[in-house]
């Protein structure tokens, strides 16, 4: 198991070089001049404009500056943004608000997707069962952006129920964002478990540990869910990674300053170091998690052995 | 088949968690928006509100800060040497008690006692000498450095370039020879050509004083908190994405400000700010976004207003291009179009139909000053038939993607086509910093779309950097590459004027040669709508399209 975890861990660094120079060659392709862009309708003057070049490398060839970028980031230095601020501070100052938006979706997701599903597969053709289907439906098929708006207005604007926008309540001001972002993967999850619940509840070991007289309960909950768990855990683990880069919507809507607004409006002003920086640790976060539920695995079902 | 009991329960458990939850929201979110109604007349002079700003693109230096979010709060944390009233004038408010010249080209500025930065120490002669050098050195890549390439000394700051846009050398100098410290309430400005109009242009953001502690380590000082002189003061760093809360400054030399201090709150989409003052949870937003205009009125009633603002759309002609080398050509495309349709049409009258060059915000606008700018079919399609315009060619008109100026571009297209017979084709597939680009590099093939927001209220400011000699690109945004001697002649007697009234006569002369030869067809002038929320009152926009942060008055 160890070495297990070693050799995964160790895999990551080819991953994230890699993700990172992609990263960095996507930034760099980008057309249009940023730094022209700074001045707007008024360019800046020269000499201004070739010392924001030059502290940017941006003169230099692809290789060369992504090099250069990797050689501040072994010293420690993320490089800054045009305005002169650390991309380490951004980091770390929108990392927290990003980690507590995805806990908060991903609390749900557990909950609710799972407590929907297991309800759902228990009672399959149920009104119950029913229900599940068409909300989970409706929820994939709404985009989050119409979904998180229409909530926002109805239940904070109209209702006064949640706090319109930002953070600044603390863990309740999550709530609804969180909720907003878990919508999709949460149907997901619900009907993964119900499917995989249903699918686990006709197997013959189920038969046969009911045939042994073991009541209902302990036939659901030791021998089917913890099986019928496996997928639905793979789905989760992978959607920690997805959640992370995929607030920007929720973000944006919730006016919540975390890695996803950072990363677009970085994008928009074409700031490389920022862009890397961020996505590069995204992908980290990514691979860490899948590595998590990987070794999840084998204490959801002791038959998985590593190596 | 029966559910089991403890999965039913812990679910009930979970959702009246929730609700309960939701139960305590309401209630605060109440509590929030529960502010006294009504125009308080003393009001509550401790009490505190908060507004909506953008992201600012940089750190709150006053030299770096050139656009509206960022220049919301700068204006706020400080007090330059003049101040503006609300029709543009230039007001002895701030820290200057006089700024003279005998030539109009070495100015002495003279500075009131008392006035001192939220540190304590004091602000003199240096603390505006040293911050405006500070600004204009290359080195220090400040947005605002422009703002001072006509005083004595500035080319000395300038790193030397080469054609690529390298740097080959360092700056020769690191102050400008034509600032000199007198003592400490006096100063003296030596320009490189007489400039009538300086003491207006000395009020904009870039020409703040900086603190000694800032200048002494200007890194540390960007990301610390701002130090000002202004009405507010901020007691910590600008956080991103969040914003920075600001109380009245109580040692203010200036008018002190009418409330207790002011939160910016910064918003990724500005809907959401507009839905947040709709919950009473925000106090002030302006502008509001363009889906709201059509119902902000009546939703929000005397708590909605609107302001001239200085912002001016035009389109230009690639007057290098042979096709718009005729005025004729250029002429009869202005004339073929109706602004105001397109302002009630596109912009449900949010904006005003330009009738001049130069905005109504600053002295030295005439009404109807632009003859070409009223619809004349017959006029137009007479001009281009003498210009011998070949009709058969589509137009080309190009504008920039993704900030909303596709459908009055479209609308513009299809005038043309109505009432000239011409086709056109929409060139808007590039975004803001591949167009600028295209733009100096003479690469647009048709008319195109720019707009410019004025940096000090002057007709001067409407005129000079737009179409001069000196301000073709790269050095300034003469994108349509006009040339008339003629034009820069009378900017030059304006700059020379021996007062303010003389100046405005020879502006008004330039604008008439400009319009004259339309290298630019003036399209729309600025207005902008307001709200704000039951827990404030006196809200009010300048001339500079910013709240009069310090005027704001809280209810109850």
């Amino acid at each position: 198991m160890g070495r297990y975890v070693a050799r995964r861990l160790l895999l990551t660094i080819p991953v994230l070089i890699g993700a990172s120079l992609l990263i960095f060659a996507m930034v760099y392709a980008l057309p249009g001049d940023p730094v022209r862009a700074l001045g707007g309708d008024r360019p800046l003057p020269e000499a201004v404009q070739a010392q924001i070049r030059a502290e940017f490398n941006l003169d230099d060839p692809l290789l060369i500056q992504y090099g250069k970028y990797v050689l501040g980031l072994v010293q420690g230095d993320f490089g800054t943004d045009f305005a002169g601020r650390p991309v380490l501070d951004t980091i770390s100052s929108r990392l927290p608000v990003t980690a507590t938006l995805t806990a908060v979706a991903i609390v749900f997701e557990i909950i609710i997707g799972i407590a929907a599903g297991v309800l759902a597969g228990l009672r399959r053709g149920s009104f119950f069962d029913n229900l599940v289907l068409v909300t989970t439906t409706l929820v994939v098929s709404i985009p989050v952006l119409v979904l998180g708006f229409v909530s926002q207005y109805a239940l904070a604007v109209r209702l006064g129920l949640f706090p319109v926008a930002g953070i600044t309540q603390g863990l309740y001001s999550y709530l609804l964002p969180g909720f907003i972002l878990a919508a999709t993967s949460l149907a997901y999850v619900a009907r993964l478990t119900r499917t995989s619940l249903a699918d686990s509840l006709r197997a013959d070991y189920v038969r046969t540990a009911r045939a042994k007289g073991l009541d209902r309960r302990t036939v659901v909950v030791r021998h089917t869910l913890r099986n019928s768990l496996i997928p639905v855990v793979t789905f989760i683990g992978a959607d920690i990674g997805g959640l992370l880069g995929g607030a920007i919507i929720t973000e944006s809507v919730f006016n919540i300053p975390g890695l996803g607004r950072a990363v677009f409006d970085a994008i928009s002003r074409q700031e490389g170091a920022v862009v890397v920086g961020i996505v590069t640790l995204l992908v980290f976060f990514f691979i860490f998690f899948n590595l998590v539920v990987d070794v999840l695995y084998a204490v959801l079902d002791p038959r998985i052995r590593y190596e | 088949m029966r559910v089991p009991t403890r999965t039913t329960r812990a679910l009930a458990v979970a959702t009246a968690g929730i609700f309960a939850l939701s139960a305590c929201g309401g209630g605060s979110s109440d509590e929030g928006s529960g502010g006294g109604g009504g125009d308080g007349a003393a009001g509550n002079p401790d009490g505190t509100w908060s507004m909506y700003i953008g992201e600012p693109e940089n750190p709150l230096v006053p030299g770096n800060t050139s656009e509206t979010e960022g220049g919301q709060v700068v204006d706020s944390l400080w007090t330059g040497l003049v101040e503006y009233s609300d029709t543009g004038e230039v007001e002895y408010t701030g820290v200057a008690e006089s700024i003279e010249s005998d030539d109009n080209i070495t100015w002495t500025v003279t500075l009131n006692d008392g006035w001192t930065f939220h540190d304590g120490s004091a602000v003199t002669a240096s603390s505006f000498v040293d911050a405006w050098n500070y600004t204009a050195l290359s080195t220090n890549a400040q947005g605002g450095s422009y703002f001072f390439a006509n005083i004595e000394g500035y080319d000395a700051l300038q790193a030397e370039t080469d054609a690529d846009g390298n740097v080959v050398a360092e700056p020769t100098a690191t102050e400008m020879s034509g600032l000199t410290v007198v003592d400490d309430t006096t100063f003296t400005v030596k320009l490189t050509e007489p400039f009538s109009i300086f003491p207006t242009t000395v009020g904009y953001t870039a020409f703040y004083p900086l603190s000694e502690t800032f200048l002494a380590d200007p890194e540390a000082g960007a990301s610390a908190a701002p130090i000002g002189n202004g009405p507010f003061q901020a007691s910590d760093p600008f956080q991103q994405g969040v914003g920075i809360t600001t109380t009245r400054y109580d040692d203010y030399a200036g008018e002190p400000a009418k409330s207790g201090g002011v939160e910016f709150r910064v918003y990724t989409d500005i809907n959401t700010a507009y839905s947040d003052v709709q919950a009473g949870n925000l106090d002030v937003v302006a502008p509001i976004p363009p889906d709201a205009i059509a119902t902000a009125q009546d939703e929000f009633g005397d708590r909605f207003d609107e302001a001239e603002s200085s912002s001016f759309t035009y389109m230009g002609f690639p007057t290098y291009d042979e096709r718009y080398s005729d005025p004729l050509v250029r002429q009869a495309f202005s004339q073929a179009i109706d602004r105001d349709a397109i302002v009630d049409a596109i912009f449900q009258g949010t904006r005003t139909a330009a009738d001049a060059a130069v905005a109504p915000v600053v002295d030295g606008y005439r009404e109807g000053a632009c003859t070409y700018c009223e619809l004349d079919v017959e006029a137009a399609n007479a001009k281009l038939d003498e210009a011998g315009f070949d009709r058969s060619q589509p137009v080309e008109l190009w504008f920039n993607s993704g900030a909303g100026h596709d459908a009055w571009v479209q609308a513009v297209g299809n005038q043309l086509r109505e009432n000239l017979g011409v086709d056109y084709t929409l060139r808007g597939e590039f975004d803001f910093s591949q167009y600028l680009p295209l733009a100096d590099e003479k690469g647009f093939t048709g008319p195109f779309r720019l707009g410019w927001v004025m940096d000090y209220p002057s007709a001067q400011n409407y005129l000079e950097p737009l179409y001069s000699e000196a301000a073709l690109p790269p050095n300034g945004s003469n994108t349509a590459f006009y040339v008339n001697p003629d034009f820069d002649a009378a900017i030059a007697e304006g700059n020379q004027a021996a007062s303010p009234e003389e100046a405005v006569a020879s502006y008004n002369a330039a604008e008439d040669i400009l319009l004259e030869d339309m290298p630019i067809i003036p399209m729309f002038f600025g207005l902008e709508q307001f709200v704000w929320s039951e827990n404030v009152g006196d809200v009010s926009v300048s001339v500079f399209t910013r709240v009069n942060a310090a005027d704001v008055t809280v209810n109850g």
